[in-house]
């Protein structure tokens, strides 16, 4: 019979124990996530990031934008109406990782784009308080200077494609001249962008000619956030928990 | 043993050299070069020590306890804890008065609470979890600590872990997984530390005289080791190149999500929890002169809180695009964790019973009851929040900060400055601290910032969660986002003095710990009946 | 899989090993036999110097 002071007295079978106890909660309740329909289901309009959005995306997450913007609509009255329609898990399928936040110090985030003009978001990112005076949001001036990296630009798409992301191999070898069309509306590649990415939006996002700079990046993601998904047409299915 | 030593640390160097000689973007390069100079830099202090790899605080001591690791763990413990407190002040000021974000990358909010949150959780808490896992799993094997060099690898390489994280989170480089922010490179480090540290402890038990492992040893070794398994599932990523910094992460969406936060939650239920209960059933029984209440109530509590902690994640994620059913098995599991959390309350403080006097003539034992009345009351918030009616209304708002600093300051912070007090003197081999009744300033100032602190934010999270909410007469949302940012000022000021208390009781405790280490006593008037006078 | 499978396994199995963990875990912790045991465990941290 098994003997309990074995337990006691041996450290490994101890760990084991542990490890077996810890992992079971853990299984259980992430590995069903892999395959269950409604988290893994194909929404109508979701794609990949274009390469400026996925740069923009790279400076929310380097300011840490999400400590204090979430990007997960609740199905609350409240929220519909504050925001629009409740967020879908597919919503976020090509999100490596998710922004879904915990906190919102500032208005969540899911349906932001098309709400404000570019013009907005320049001034607001630059000085929060010159267009929203009760706020406390930091400004980020220096994004206008910075140039966005475009050499590396096709290594991201890469990484995004080896956890999953349908990135084509047309997509890699044009990402450097996506990036830099999407912010011109008079370049070339603007037509191609768009066949590529749908619904993309090609604007000379912070007004200035030339080079991309971060805050293109970072408004052309604001810009295209819940902006892929056409509610109209969605009809959620009934059998999904 | 120097030798393996040397040789393992000249392999880094090496290693370090050959990243930074490829390096992509400067991250690399810096913490390559950096890699560089740790190793060397431990080298030659491995050489100049010689055999020394530390001894017994006590010259008398029977076991040659390796003591010198457990002070240096008192001196990074009281160092970061100022730093990360100094930092959460910082940010909080920066929420009340915004100009103080200078608009300028290194210094806005978005990067310094990474910066704050990993200071207090990994630099002060991951320290005291250290310093005091190995000086207790040594008393209670009457052991001397296993693996020659190895703790001291443990002990300096957990702090280059910190300073790669904290400066990365300056210059941008994160993953944004929250407590899970460092990137890949990071995350390797710490693998490596961490398995040195299991390794660590283990042998140490291996070595023990007593038959039975004491219950604080199991709970350390449960925090060791899931934090080993958390930290490696949530962190697996895809660097862009081996030899930079950016990585994206292996999940997506609603499956990161949940990891994430399988990770996030445990991280308290393990690191600050566990880890914690550790300190607790060692240093209450010893600075209170009896045994624990009921043994068998601790390893009830042992094993309950283990096995139900694990499942309580899905509870961040209430209401969002995770399946029902997940949400319900997080919330059913978080209810249930609130039996184990108030068994171990109770055990600690009945622990106490028939010696309720000491309380009045010794402050640390104070501290360390404060913590566990602490530990009480934010796991029954916890649970509480955990309600998905409820969470509907906390979730996203201030009262989940105002939770997380009742456990973070309250249990975490009040047990672990009862353990720095507790070893100071006797790590040092002194008679007694420095001060005690600075100890009782310290547990003034504590309580008195702790109260303000969640006291205002329970007022400015239920008072935002309903201005959200609110409706008006003709069926409009009463109040603009704005609005709401606007009301939450006052508290946010409040808050913000709660933390300048709390940092002054930490700047009390410094000077406490670093005149009992200069060996100086103040000329004070005793308690009634002395504290726990340190056995010679 | 679907959401069926999953919950018939939980409402079964799942309730059977939580069961059987909790039981076993009050015996093994009040089994009487192992009062003394425990009560000399108790007292390992006095026993340092």
């Amino acid at each position: 019979m098994f003997s309990h002071s074995t337990l006691e007295k041996n450290s490994i079978l101890m760990l084991i124990g542990i490890l077996i106890v810890v992992s079971i909660g853990g299984i259980v309740e992430i590995a069903p996530l892999f395959y269950l329909e409604s988290t893994i289901e194909k929404v109508k309009g979701m794609r990949p990031y274009t390469p400026l959005e996925l740069a923009g995306r790279n400076i929310y997450i380097r300011e840490g934008c999400y400590n204090c913007h979430s990007q997960m609509v609740r199905p609350f009255r409240d929220e519909i109406d504050r925001y629009g329609p409740y967020s879908l898990a597919a919503e976020s399928m090509y999100d490596h990782p998710f922004q879904w936040g915990s906190k919102r110090t500032g208005p969540d985030l899911a349906r932001v784009g098309g709400k404000y003009s570019d013009n907005w978001h320049r001034e607001h990112l630059s000085a929060p308080r010159s267009v929203v005076p009760e706020s406390v949001m930091p400004g980020y001036p220096f994004l206008m200077d910075n140039p966005a990296k475009i050499n590396d630009i096709a290594g991201h798409l890469k990484a995004n494609r080896a956890v999953g992301v349908p990135y084509t191999d047309a997509m890699i070898a044009s990402a450097a001249a996506d990036i830099v069309a999407q912010a011109d509306p008079d370049s070339d590649g603007a037509e191609a962008l768009v066949e590529r990415y749908p619904k993309a939006q090609v604007r000379d996002f912070d007004g200035r000619p030339g080079q991309p700079s971060e805050m293109d990046a970072l408004i052309a993601y604001l810009q295209m956030l819940g902006t892929l998904v056409d509610f109209s047409a969605y009809k959620a299915q009934e059998n999904l928990r | 043993m120097s030798f393996l030593t040397i040789g393992a640390l000249g392999f880094g160097a090496l290693l370090g050299a050959f990243l930074a000689a490829n390096a992509v973007d400067t991250g690399i390069l810096a913490y390559g070069l950096l890699l560089v100079v740790f190793c060397v830099v431990g080298v030659f202090w491995v050489m100049r020590r010689g055999d020394d790899t530390g001894g017994p605080a006590d010259p008398n001591s029977a076991i040659p306890y390796n003591d010198a690791v457990v002070r240096a763990g008192v001196i990074a413990s009281t160092f970061w804890g100022v730093v990360g407190f100094l930092a959460g002040l910082a940010i909080a000021l920066q929420l009340t008065f915004p100009v103080l974000n200078f608009d300028l990358p290194w210094t806005n909010f978005g990067r310094l609470r990474p910066l704050h949150t990993s200071a207090v959780v990994f630099a002060f808490g991951g320290n005291v979890l250290i310093m005091s896992s190995f000086h207790i799993v040594q008393r209670t094997c009457q052991a001397r600590l296993a693996g020659g060099w190895a703790p001291w690898f443990v002990f300096w390489g957990y702090q280059l872990f910190i300073i790669m994280a904290a400066t990365g989170y300056l210059f941008g480089i994160t993953q944004s997984k929250e407590y899970a922010e460092p990137e890949w490179y990071v995350d390797l480090w710490l693998t490596v530390v961490w398995v040195v540290y299991l390794l660590v402890f283990l042998g140490t038990l291996w070595r023990r005289r007593e038959p039975h492992i004491y219950v604080a040893n199991w709970f350390f070794l449960a925090f060791i080791v899931t934090i080993a398994l958390l930290h490696i599932v949530n962190n697996l990523a895809m660097p862009v190149s081996f030899f930079g910094v950016k990585s994206y992460s292996l999940f997506a969406g609603v499956q990161d999500a949940l990891t994430q936060w399988w990770y996030g939650h445990n991280a308290v239920g393990f690191f600050l929890t566990a880890g914690f209960l550790g300190l607790m059933y060692y240093y209450v029984p010893k600075q209170a002169q009896r045994p624990v209440y009921s043994y068998r109530l601790s390893i009830v509590h042992f094993w309950s809180l283990i096995f139900l902690y694990i499942w309580a994640g899905p509870h961040h994620l209430h209401y969002t695009a995770l399946p029902d059913w997940a949400q319900t098995l997080g919330m059913t599991f978080s209810v249930m964790l609130w039996m184990p959390s108030w068994g171990g309350m109770i055990n600690g403080l009945m622990t106490l019973s028939g010696a309720w006097d000491k309380l009045r003539t010794d402050p640390i034992l104070r501290m360390l009851v404060m913590s566990i009345a602490f530990y009480g009351m934010s796991t029954f918030e916890g649970p509480l929040m955990a309600i998905k009616a409820v969470n509907a209304l906390s979730h996203y708002t201030d009262w989940t900060i105002g939770h997380v600093h009742s456990g973070a300051l309250g249990w975490v912070g009040m047990v672990s400055f009862g353990a720095i007090y507790f070893l100071a003197p006797r790590m040092w081999n002194r008679s007694r601290l420095y001060s005690v009744r600075l100890v009782s300033t310290h547990f003034w100032l504590a309580t008195i910032g702790i109260i303000l602190y969640i006291t205002a934010m329970w007022v400015s999270g239920i008072m935002q969660g309903l201005m959200w909410r609110s409706y008006d007469s003709l069926g409009f949302l009463e109040y603009s986002f704005a609005e709401t940012v606007a009301a939450m000022h006052p508290f946010y000021l409040i808050r913000t003095i709660g933390g300048g208390f709390f940092v002054a009781g930490a700047l009390v405790m410094a000077y406490n710990v670093f005149r009992t280490a200069r060996g100086d006593l103040r000329e004070e008037r005793p308690y009634e009946s002395e504290p726990v006078p340190v056995p010679a | 899989m679907t959401y069926q499978d999953i919950s018939y396994f939980a409402q079964t199995w799942g309730l059977l090993y939580l069961i059987i963990l909790f039981v076993g875990m009050l015996i093994y912790a009040f089994r009487p036999w192992a009062k003394k045991k425990f009560d000399n465990a108790a007292l390992i941290p006095f026993k340092e110097d």
